[in-house]
């Protein structure tokens, strides 16, 4: 097969350009620790209300640097109502759903989980700044969708 | 001209994807209106009735039927007429997946499958929704094996030759979309068929997404090959050159079978359910895609270039005055082409692991699917229509059509680089995708996202609104050249198919083993695929109950 030279060099010049960029992705996610949302627990999706940590929702102090978040979503809305979370600090945010599918997305963050029922989802983050943060479901989930929303004060 | 009864199924197919188009794009426009709050809905429908309609229709019907009625007169034409039984199973695939069209989309209709064109469970819609898909999807196989079985015939009576690079590219998107297909089929005959009409009571949601997005990536593939064959052969002929390489353009096409299935989790990066390893290595994979894409976007500047030489342009970018700007059939894919460049890259993004949370599900998204298929794509099968229609009918592409050929392409350009910037941006600021409003209860981060200029919602329902406009001016040129035109009855009106000589003579045997192919492809699958989906069968949590929030 003939490859003509400039080709060659295009060819050559992508490929290497995309090895460079899938070892910064790579490095940065598996040495950093810096992964998307995800977790391979599991729950009943009929369970949740009896099933810790969603039993009962809510923020809860693990450690002097850690926090918890347990978050119940159902349609159209998230429980607990009220989310009030230190800045600096790291907080686990831990979701799950009793119905469909939704999503817990934190505006100006890099929170954006998917919450799908019978797992639950986990994401990291540290919030620099105080203020209200608006959380909203980004996953279509029924004729309620739009009004799925709620807030995080981070003081 | 290819014989009348092959044009007369390509015609039908025709039809067909533009009935689709005419609805779809209406049901694009409406909202634009209702995001703007400049529309009320009757008590009866409701806006995610009307943008499951607009994704169903456009996305999977419109380009599915294009692409027969191109694939159906491309083969005959460069293998010779159909047979009687290629012609009798075609038939019948077009009307299977017919009548599964009209299946699902009567279920939409009476709002009993607002689940969008992803249906994820457990939103459950009426079981004959999920009939009409596997119809759909079935009917789309019956007409891949008249098309496989027409490309066998040819093969036995060319022993040892490599076939025409059109069919050889038909036969590589075919395969492409019979592998990809069996993910969607395994869900819905296994998965979501038994549980809607109440056989099972529960179904294993992880797992359904992931067997969707099996289905989901390769299907993005299955629209954009076609539209790559176009950029191959039909463009160089319009350019008056042949093809570049004969070899190469196979071999761009084969890697796209192999490297668009295994990579479906890059759907599904911010998901539970599936561990870090696996969602990265379907990213490397996802990023191999790169190489033949490279390799297009290389042969393609070759071809204008070598044609603006030959016209006699000098200097190191003369040739691109020489390019036939005044054709419509060459600007409206050159159009399409230079939307790809943008639309790749922001795919790239899309994909790239972690960075996939800052755009997964806000508009990003739908601006990028809007300048992928929803351009790239879709302007290239308006580019198509153009003389596809009148070549099958025997009209004259008159002057004046051509000139609304021009206004048609010039408008949707304008209106979708409206439309999908906004969205673009209003991505980045956070703003979901599939809302009907996104004001919160005027919450204060919401109103901002929509205080551009460019990013408010007036600048997307102008977009939209020309767009919809762009869409009625081609469904005129459309009406015109199935049954207005004046027929083409002397030589030199008549339209022609136009398709570049490929120099075969160089290209290796071993591209044309198909049994290559299938086989690495499946081996890739497998290596991304066995053990997560496993993992999700043996670890399922106990199954979903199903739902109906609208």
């Amino acid at each position: 097969m003939h490859f003509h030279k400039f080709e060659k060099i295009w060819l050559v010049f992508g490929i290497i350009s995309l090895i460079v960029f899938l070892s910064i992705v790579g490095v940065t996610a598996f040495s950093h620790d810096h992964h998307p949302a995800g977790g391979m627990d599991t729950i009943d999706p009929k369970k949740v209300d009896q099933t810790a940590p969603f039993d009962n929702p809510g923020v809860t102090q693990i450690d002097d640097d850690t926090y918890q978040v347990a978050i119940v979503a159902s349609a159209f809305s998230y429980a607990p109502l009220e989310l009030r979370v230190p800045a600096g600090k790291e907080i686990l945010f831990k979701v799950t759903s009793k119905d469909v599918v939704h999503s817990f997305t934190i505006d100006d963050t890099k929170v954006n989980m998917m919450v799908v029922p019978g797992q639950i989802t986990t994401r990291a983050y540290t919030f620099d700044k105080p203020g209200k943060y608006l959380i909203l479901c980004n996953e279509y989930c029924g004729t309620g969708h739009h009004f799925m929303f709620t807030e995080i004060e981070v003081y | 001209m290819i014989a009348l009864q092959d044009r007369k199924l390509a015609l039908w197919y025709i039809g067909v994807a533009y009935i689709a188009f005419l609805i779809g794009t209406l049901m694009g426009l409406l909202q634009v209106f209702i995001r703007n709050d400049k529309l009320q809905l009757p008590a009866w429908l409701d806006y995610y009735q009307i943008l499951t309609a607009h994704g169903v229709l456009l996305a999977l019907i419109y380009t599915t039927f294009f692409i027969f009625a191109f694939f159906v007169t491309g083969m005959s034409k460069s293998l010779g007429t159909f047979g009687p039984k290629v012609r009798l199973v075609s038939w019948i695939g077009f009307w299977v997946t017919l009548i599964g069209t009209v299946l699902a989309t009567a279920m939409i209709v009476a709002g009993e499958a607002s689940v969008l064109y992803t249906f994820y469970a457990p939103l459950k819609a009426s079981g004959w929704y999920y009939v009409g898909l596997a119809l759909f999807v079935v009917g789309t196989w019956i007409s891949s094996f008249a098309l496989i079985g027409h490309y066998r015939v040819w093969r036995k009576n060319n022993k040892g030759e490599l076939s025409p690079l059109f069919a050889f590219m038909t036969i590589t998107t075919i395969v492409l979309w019979l592998i990809a297909c069996l993910g969607v089929v395994a869900t819905v005959l296994f998965q979501y068929i038994p549980w809607a009409f109440g056989w099972t009571d529960t179904i294993n949601v992880e797992l359904s997404r992931s067997l969707f997005w099996y289905f989901g990536h390769p299907l993005v593939y299955f629209w954009l090959l076609p539209a790559y064959i176009a950029w191959y052969v039909i463009v160089p002929k319009i350019l008056g050159v042949k093809v570049f390489s004969d070899s190469l353009a196979r071999l761009a096409f084969v890697l796209f079978i192999l490297f668009s299935i295994p990579v479906g989790f890059h759907h599904q990066l911010t998901e539970p359910g599936i561990s870090n390893f696996w969602k990265f290595l379907q990213v490397v994979l996802t990023f191999m895609v790169i190489i033949p894409s490279l390799m297009t976007a290389f042969t393609m500047f070759a071809n204008f270039e070598i044609s603006g030489r030959k016209k006699g342009a000098t200097g190191l970018f003369g040739w691109f005055k020489k390019l036939p700007w005044k054709d419509v059939r060459f600007t409206s894919i050159f159009i399409a082409m230079a939307f790809f460049i943008p639309g790749g890259a922001g795919g790239i993004i899309n994909a790239s692991f972690q960075l996939n949370e800052v755009v997964h599900n806000t508009l990003w998204i739908v601006g990028h699917f809007h300048i992928t298929v929803g351009t790239p794509v879709a302007m290239t099968f308006m580019g198509l229509t153009f003389w596809l229609i009148p070549y099958l009918t025997g009209r004259k592409f008159t002057k004046s059509m051509q000139i609304l050929a021009f206004v048609q392409i010039i408008t949707w350009s304008i209106g979708m680089l409206l439309m999908s910037t906004a969205q673009h941006i209003l991505g980045l600021l956070g703003a979901p995708r599939r809302t009907a409003f996104s004001n919160y209860n005027n919450h204060p981060s919401a109103l901002e996202w929509f205080d551009g200029i460019l990013t408010s919602h007036v600048t997307m329902a102008v977009g939209g609104s020309i767009l919809f406009l762009s869409a009625m001016i081609l469904i005129y040129i459309v009406v015109m050249s199935m049954f207005l035109s004046p027929k083409a009855l002397k030589v030199e009106d008549q339209v022609e198919f136009p398709m570049a000589e490929s120099d075969k003579s160089h290209t290796p045997k071993w591209l044309e083993n198909w049994w290559i192919w299938i086989g690495i492809a499946f081996a890739l699958i497998i290596i991304a695929y066995a053990i997560p989906l496993s993992s999700m069968i043996m670890h399922a949590p106990p199954g979903s109950e199903g739902f109906k929030t609208w």
